[in-house]
């Protein structure tokens, strides 16, 4: 079968597709690509259906070869691309003879950048995904010097588009309140709307950790365990909150205060450590 | 019963208690509502990705609900060895002899609430609240897949090695997550499980 090898995986390279929603009552996370958006121009570049698994590479640094000539394509952050040591289009479909090196330089605008590549990443689905999960090891292990990865057949034709490449965008995230608004003191509430939070260094595809002024609780009972959804913004007692991404675990013992909107995670996939975002209510 | 709104397609539906919340998930299978993930809770149900929600929210309060009803299929039994580091310990709170935990155990109906800590993991309910254990104090650093323990008043099986801070009293050898079955958690929400001795 037609194989990828890694040639050095970088900081953090998984493979991620859209991921398995509807096993979370088993204690399986969702999963799949961070941002959506990127995943989806990658594959449509290269000719994919949009099932497709891609590599979602983390500050970039990723370099590979593949045993056939394929079209790749990089999307998400933004990085510099090279063939055989020439120089490559980002955003574009990109022409690989069989046995070139794909290098990634470091992703300079956003943090992710995504690597379509013709026909998908053919690892084995595991609950109908070939998304790799980090909290709970279902799906492949993030990638290592050296692995091999099988490549499927390419279907479609690879697409002439272009992709804008991104800018430092408008940092706000929309915030739905509750289900839990009332465990927090009517004060924080208030202030919620407009406040700024920086992204904490610990931040990783679990969830994105907020710092900044604490989201008091009101009072100190113990929340039951209960089911966390995407985008929650859950309020451990420091008051600090953690927005949950696509690892996310399926239950929490925390009380959100309110959900991020689904087209605004895309954002929350390119933030890095260090910059600042917005929080905007937009009702409940 | 109270119905939160969450996002923009969820609904986090709170119970007076567990049997409620067990309940209402049942009902909601039973139902064959449309919604893309049930996530029962120790006092919730979450319904994430729901078709028509206001009209769900609306309708779902006026259910009859089967509370405390006795499952209709047979049970999956867990053949289980009672060797675990923690039997004596858990003896002594209960203040029983270690055969009589493991007759307690054995003799007990429980049923899976819950899934949560890692794909797999049922949390059994059917002892009563005065046998609750607490947790280690101090959690191992890995506890082997198929041990099986208590915590609070809940029993369960580590479907793959993990840390782990669950008072351990046994282990099976029954595959509790196999992801290429059709099935791949033997203990999913709802299932009625006994254990029996190996």
């Amino acid at each position: 079968m037609p194989e990828l090898r890694v040639v050095a995986a970088g900081p953090q390279t998984t493979v991620q597709d859209r991921g398995r929603p509807g096993h979370a009552h088993l204690g399986v996370p969702r999963s799949g690509a961070l941002d959506q958006g990127a995943l989806r121009q990658a594959n449509l570049l290269v000719g994919n259906d949009a099932t497709a698994a891609a590599l979602e590479c983390l500050l970039g640094g990723l370099r590979f070869t593949v045993d056939h000539a394929v079209t790749v394509a990089v999307t998400g952050g933004l990085a510099q691309v090279s063939v055989a040591g020439r120089a490559a289009p980002w955003g574009s479909a990109v022409s690989v003879r069989a046995h070139e090196e794909v290098a990634l330089g470091p992703v300079t605008v956003g943090l992710r950048a995504y690597v379509g590549i013709a026909g998908g990443i053919d690892v084995a689905p595991v609950l109908g995904s070939r998304s790799g999960d980090v909290l709970s090891g279902v799906g492949p292990a993030p990638l290592a010097d050296a692995d091999t990865l099988p490549v499927g057949p390419a279907s479609g034709r690879p697409s002439a588009a272009e992709i804008a490449p991104p800018t430092p965008g408008r940092r706000e995230l929309r915030l739905r309140l509750g289900p839990r608004e009332d465990w927090f003191e009517p004060r924080a509430i208030d202030s919620l709307d407009g406040a700024t939070y920086a992204v904490g260094e610990r931040s990783n595809r679990i969830g994105l950790r907020l710092e900044g002024a604490p989201i008091g609780w009101r009072g100190a009972e113990e929340l039951p365990s209960e089911g966390m959804v995407l985008g929650a913004v859950q309020v451990p007692p420091d008051g600090q909150p953690v927005l949950f991404l696509h690892d996310h675990p399926v239950t929490g013992g925390y009380p959100v205060v309110g959900v991020v909107e689904e087209a605004d995670l895309a954002v929350c996939a390119q933030l890095r450590p260090g910059e600042r975002v917005r929080l905007r209510i937009i009702g409940s | 019963m109270q119905v939160h709104r969450l996002g923009v397609d969820a609904l986090l539906v709170e119970c007076a208690d567990l049997a409620e919340a067990m309940a209402l998930r049942a009902e909601v299978e039973r139902r064959r509502i449309d919604v893309r993930d049930l996530v029962p809770g120790a006092r919730t149900v979450l319904l994430d990705g729901v078709a028509d929600r206001e009209r769900l929210a609306a309708d779902l309060t006026s259910w009859p609900l089967a509370v405390h009803e006795a499952p209709s299929v047979d049970p999956v039994e867990l053949a289980t060895v009672y060797d675990g580091p923690d039997l004596d310990a858990v003896a002594r709170r209960w203040d029983m002899s270690s055969q009589e935990v493991v007759a307690t155990h054995t003799g007990t109906r429980f049923t899976v609430a819950f899934c949560g800590f890692a794909p797999g993991f049922g949390y059994c309910v059917g002892l009563p609240e005065e046998l609750a254990v607490p947790r280690l104090e101090s959690p191992r650093a890995s506890v082997p897949a198929g041990s099986v323990g208590l915590a609070g008043a809940f029993t369960g099986a580590y479907p793959t090695a993990s840390p782990g801070g669950w008072q351990l009293i046994g282990r099976t050898d029954a595959v509790l997550w196999d992801p290429s079955r059709e099935a791949p958690a033997l203990l999913a929400p709802g299932t009625p499980v006994r254990f029996v001795r190996a």
